[in-house]
């Protein structure tokens, strides 16, 4: 499905490294020294208390955040100024806390917009539309239809995405980030707000796209039973600084990790 | 009942992505072809083609251009004029200085220079956003309007300060000029409209209409898709001020047949473009035709029709009439219903589907 990189990673071997990288905005340190890695073909979680700096941490890995210190290298590569183009052109996808798709249009249109960076007929040849630019874009639909199978949202196909209920624009905003065919995926709090059978339809979906694509999945998420189970690995933050990494159990048992959600007596 | 899609299989995806999928509309769109082609110029008066159909066709043209800035692309211009006067004054140079060329390949090409001059007005487009940006376009608008006026080289140092259309012919038959036939304009407009308009569908219906959508909509989940913002505006500018720099040489050549500098193309044709925009629907290729057949027939109606059927009624007071409903109808729609006659059609459209059920 996905086209061999340049830079062929092994699965299991480092694809996304964060070394020591801090963001501060004036006087508020947003992210301390943090480091850690992620690994190709893995489910990385990164949990912390609200306020601790994780949409942060990938607002700096796809390029809308510049680290003030430290550096993120991404298949090998170190950009020390990416831009959010630049992320996706590299193969980074993200959806977001607060469902970023775009209002206007349908749910297909939406998903065939995550295919833009792949279509490069030019502007003459859309002047024209029948001909080589319709050949390209019936290619792209049946790629895109795929996901809309994959996703069971066929019905809503030409629906206005913002008259669908949050539930589903969630989904959407999922398919639209598989459209990209991305190496790694980067997922806002991809459960926030659902009910119980929607979370277990996104947890489906997001084991699915790991286990059938091989992509790799960088997931924020409060739930932490959806996080233990989905995840190979967690980074827990606070107040912008790393206080556990490893797997869920070694996480769970953490005493920092205790004491960062339960509070500690004083 | 006869506006039905059943039994309308598509089973390609090129057919599902067709511009006019439902077979009723396809066999609409040609009656219109024609009735727009033949009827009209063998039927209509004389009147009715100078005062409304050939202001229409010319304006028809900025509206959409507008309409691919502001509907598509999220981006308000005020500068609509201003981008319209440089076609027509791009199109009198180059025909004067270069006669022998065909005026319609002059038509087309002064689009071009509007749209050099869009882009570099769109530029802090980057920047800037919403009131900032209009603000901005303004300051293009009051440029323009100046540089018509103080720069005697684009009229040709004329001493009265105005374009004079000159006469020029294709394969004998006389286009522009005094004597010119009104049929053979009214055509010259109607094809030029027909072929951008189905030019500017094909461009929105594909990748880059997305993009400028995916722009208007969320421009940070754009920029994740890997579209760049700053080349998606520009173009956005560049093909809106192709359409504008077109209109505005057909506004001249083909309507009006002279222009006075820097009055035609002033502020007020840059805000009833923008409202016919509104009017119409934002976003909308159909919505553009509502729009500027609304904003051209309605001081018509007002100040031919009226006395017609008995309602004594001044010119004066037909043009401050005028004003009122469109900046009554523009704040009504603004508010209840933002994609505007578009719109309505829409759900005139739907009932008609499902007729003679309520659903």
């Amino acid at each position: 499905m996905r086209a061999p990189s340049a830079t062929d990673i092994a699965a299991g071997e480092v694809i996304l490294a964060v070394d020591n990288v801090s963001l501060s905005f004036g006087g508020v340190k947003a992210l301390t020294d943090v480091s850690f890695d992620i690994k190709k073909g893995e489910v990385r979680a990164i949990i912390g208390p609200n306020g601790a700096g994780k949409t942060s941490m990938l607002n700096c890995i796809n390029g809308f955040y510049h680290p003030t210190e430290g550096r993120i290298t991404f298949k090998g590569e170190t950009r020390p100024k990416m831009r959010p183009h630049e992320a996706a052109a590299g193969g980074i996808a993200r959806t977001f806390q607060n469902v970023a798709l775009f209002k206007g249009m349908s749910t297909l249109d939406n998903i065939m917009a995550g295919r833009t960076l792949k279509m490069n007929r030019s502007f003459f040849w859309h002047i024209l539309r029948y001909g080589p630019a319709m050949d390209e874009e019936i290619a792209h639909r049946r790629f895109v239809e795929e996901i809309i199978d994959f996703l069971e949202i066929q019905h809503i196909r030409k629906t206005p995405v913002g008259k669908l209920p949050y539930g589903l624009q969630k989904r959407v905003e999922l398919g639209r980030a598989l459209a990209m065919e991305p190496e790694v995926l980067l997922l806002d709090e991809p459960m926030a707000g659902m009910n119980l059978e929607e979370k277990e339809d996104m947890c489906r979906f997001i084991i699915d796209v790991s286990n059938q694509y091989g992509t790799t999945i960088a997931l924020i998420e409060h739930d932490m039973g959806v996080v233990m189970d989905l995840s190979d690995r967690v980074v827990v933050l606070e107040y912008g600084r790393k206080i556990a990494d490893g797997t869920p159990d070694e996480v769970k048992r953490d005493q920092r990790v205790i004491d960062a959600y339960l509070g500690v007596g004083h | 009942m006869f506006y039905r899609e059943a039994g309308q299989y598509k089973t390609t995806y090129q057919s599902d992505m067709a511009i006019f999928p439902l077979r009723q509309d396809r066999i609409g769109i040609l009656i219109i072809l024609a009735l727009a082609y033949v009827a009209v110029p063998l039927m209509a008066s004389d009147f009715i083609l100078k005062t409304i159909m050939l202001p229409f066709l010319a304006l028809v043209l900025a509206v959409i251009g507008l309409n691919i800035l502001t509907g598509y692309t999220g981006l308000i211009s005020l500068g609509t004029a201003g981008f319209m006067g440089v076609g027509a004054y791009a199109c009198y140079k180059l025909t004067t200085l270069f006669p022998e060329v065909n005026i319609l390949v002059w038509i087309l090409v002064s689009g071009f220079f509007s749209a050099g001059i869009g882009v570099v007005f769109g530029l802090p487009s980057l920047r800037i956003k919403g009131l900032y940006l209009a603000v901005a376009t303004l300051a293009a608008q009051f440029f323009l309007q100046w540089a018509f006026v103080r720069i005697p080289w684009l009229y040709n140092y004329n001493p009265s300060g105005a374009i004079e259309v000159p006469l020029r012919t294709v394969f004998g038959v006389a286009i522009t000029g005094p004597t010119a036939a009104i049929e053979v304009k009214y055509l010259i407009a109607l094809t030029f409209v027909v072929v951008l308009t189905w030019v500017a569908s094909n461009i929105v219906h594909g990748r880059i209409g997305r993009s400028w959508m995916a722009v208007r909509d969320m421009d940070i989940a754009a920029q994740l898709m890997g579209i760049k913002l700053l080349e998606t505006k520009l173009l956005a500018f560049a093909v809106s001020s192709f359409y504008c720099g077109v209109s505005g040489a057909l506004f001249v050549f083909i309507y009006l047949g002279g222009a006075e500098a820097g009055t035609e193309f002033g502020i007020r044709l840059s805000f009833i473009i923008l409202f016919a925009v509104i009017i119409g629907g934002l976003g909308s290729m159909i919505g553009s035709f509502f729009g500027a057949g609304f904003i051209v027939a309605l001081p018509t109606i007002l100040k031919f029709g009226l006395p017609a059927i008995g309602i004594a009624i001044t010119g004066a007071i037909a043009e401050k009439i005028v004003v009122m409903v469109i900046g009554a109808l523009t704040i009504y729609l603004l508010i209840v219903e933002p994609h505007g006659l578009a719109r309505l059609w829409q759900i005139a459209k739907q009932k008609l589907r499902v007729w003679p059920f309520p659903y």
